[in-house]
């Protein structure tokens, strides 16, 4: 397969690479996971039992409350963190969180980023010429 | 970002460390979000319960508040979100000494930063509601839902580190809600029912913040008819917040900036019927079971009109399952002289102060004291549960209170 760019409007972090978890579905730190097993936890999210530890976490959109914003600065000082966020939009939250744990984050895309990505992908996202590339 | 010489000045270390790191981080943000400048705000408001900063957020704040050179305290009035206990109620929660500790030390870092330990997320109700156009920098989604769309404040939702770095720069990076062209609604929402208890508000909101989905998304509500309460409207937009992460929504007729319809939105959005049927699906999707081990009413913390009402529920009634009624520091007094903290007590409640259900190490609460199956009025707090383990459902206070005395919850 030939590799394919996918621009970002919003980026901030460290270039990454690593496998792709991927889903139609929303994120929050506090509503979605367990962060000491490092797995989604919420019975309803899509990717709820799986773990996200080492991920790129590709997904739609922030949910939730404004927890995440500390959440990924302590997760990150255990080791038990996703290794970036690439959303299609994001929240000043994930945003905040991002800035504080020095977390990879992309989002705001020209297509559904969580249909062009499939799951289990490995994917490089560099966040300092906003884009992702898979393949 | 376009920064002014008291900026640029503060950037260089002229101010001190704090400021400078502060202003460091509110940058990366407005630069991810392409903020033109900053704009001063008037007061910050900050989430940081002990179980989402960690260790490391703990030591982070220390970090900060042990430096003494340059200013190291916040310039404008900045305030606490509820806490990860309630002190004199943390061995009966189930809580540890290492989580109590670790309160206390956070407790500690931000005195000496100059925050002013309020512990509420009802700041809106008990210490000083925003005016309209008001620049602030809140934390809590329901502050900030409530303080934009009931009050017509400016604010995004601010984490942790960025309210504090508010605080401590007195300025907050002008995009989202900041803006004018933001504030403008993205989908039109026609309900046909206006609801008469707190948990059918905080439904109505629940379905809403679903439909909407996204923080950038401003529902614009028609049908709601009289003059909803503060605690009414507080529901509704914690739900829709939590539901949706829905920062902004106006009622036309009711909210400050929309009269009219026209104020807000253009003729051409697309309509959303949202009925009483919908309200009551998704109340019945947690509904789960009709044994409950706990009943909590908490998420937002609960007004001294809330707890006067469920005091005179409890009145005559002796529970055979615990039941947690939750308080900002503000109220807890006034309930306490008016006699409901008493009547609530007398009954086997607990009334709880300074802290928040969810916030307060939900996921250890549950394996410690065996609460799994729990009854809410809150729909904010049903939605968050889920993820720490429990099945939460959803009921009237009067449905909740009668499910404490028999540890059945009835159907509706």
């Amino acid at each position: 397969m030939s590799a394919r760019i996918f621009k970002a409007r919003h980026a901030m972090g460290p270039v990454v690479r690593g496998p792709a978890l991927v889903a139609n579905d929303g994120f929050s730190a506090r509503y979605d996971l367990d962060r000491i097993k490092g797995v989604f936890s919420r019975p309803a999210h899509k990717l709820a039992g799986q773990s996200y530890v080492g991920k790129i976490l590709v997904l739609d959109t922030a949910k939730g409350g404004v927890a995440t914003a500390w959440m990924l600065h302590e997760m990150k000082s255990r080791g038990i963190v996703p290794l970036a966020l690439v959303l299609n939009s994001v929240n000043p939250i994930l945003a905040q969180g991002a800035a504080l744990g020095d977390v990879a984050m992309l989002a705001g895309f020209d297509e559904d980023i969580t249909a062009a990505i499939p799951n289990g992908a490995v994917v490089e996202v560099n966040p300092a010429e906003g884009w992702l590339k898979v393949g | 970002m376009k920064l002014n010489d008291e900026e640029r000045d503060i950037l260089a270390g002229k101010a001190g460390p704090v400021p400078q790191q502060a202003l460091k981080h509110q940058i990366k943000v407005g630069d991810f979000f392409a903020a033109r400048d900053f704009v001063p705000v008037t007061q910050a408001h900050i989430m940081a319960d002990t179980e989402s900063l960690g260790e490391a957020g703990v030591q982070w704040l220390e970090g900060l508040a042990a430096t003494t050179e340059g200013e190291h305290r916040v310039r404008i009035p900045t305030i606490t979100d509820p806490r990860g206990t309630d002190f004199a109620k943390a061995d009966w929660l189930g809580q540890t000494s290492a989580m109590v500790d670790l309160e206390r030390r956070a407790i500690v870092a931000f005195e000496k930063l100059g925050v002013a330990m309020t512990n509420t997320c009802i700041n809106y109700q008990t210490i000083q509601p925003p005016t309209r156009n008001e620049h602030t920098a809140f934390g809590d989604t329901g502050v900030v839902i409530y303080a934009n769309s009931v009050c017509g404040a400016r604010s995004n939702f601010e984490g942790g580190p960025s309210a504090l770095s508010a605080g401590l720069t007195g300025r907050t990076p002008r995009y989202g809600f900041h803006l004018p062209e933001q504030r403008r609604g993205s989908l039109r929402i026609q309900v046909d029912h206006t609801p008469a208890t707190l948990n059918g508000w905080g439904g109505l909101g629940g379905v809403i913040g679903r439909l909407a989905g996204n923080y950038w998304a401003v529902p614009v509500i028609e049908g709601i008819e009289g003059a909803p309460r503060s605690d009414q409207l507080k529901h509704f937009g914690a739900s829709m917040a939590s539901f949706g992460s829905i920062a902004l929504y106006h009622i036309v007729g009711l909210t400050p900036e929309a009269a009219k319809l026209s104020d807000v939105a253009a003729s051409d959005l697309p309509v959303h019927r949202v009925t009483k049927a919908d309200v009551e699906a998704l109340q019945k999707s947690y509904h789960t079971d009709d044994t409950v081990d706990v009943v909590v009413f908490s998420a937002p913390q609960l007004s001294l009109y809330e707890l006067g009402d469920l005091a005179a529920l409890c009145d005559g009634r002796t529970f055979s399952v615990p039941m947690l009624a939750v308080t900002s520091p503000q109220v807890k007094p006034d309930s306490d002289r008016m006699g409901y903290t008493a009547r609530i007590e007398a009954a086997g409640g607990h009334v709880l102060s300074g802290m928040c259900f969810y916030q307060s190490y939900a996921r250890e609460i549950s394996e410690a004291r065996g609460w799994k199956r729990l009854a809410t009025n809150s729909a904010k707090l049903v939605n968050i549960l889920g993820g720490y383990g429990y099945r939460p459902m959803l009921a009237s206070m009067e449905a909740c209170v009668e499910a404490a005395a028999t540890g059945k919850l009835v159907r509706t």
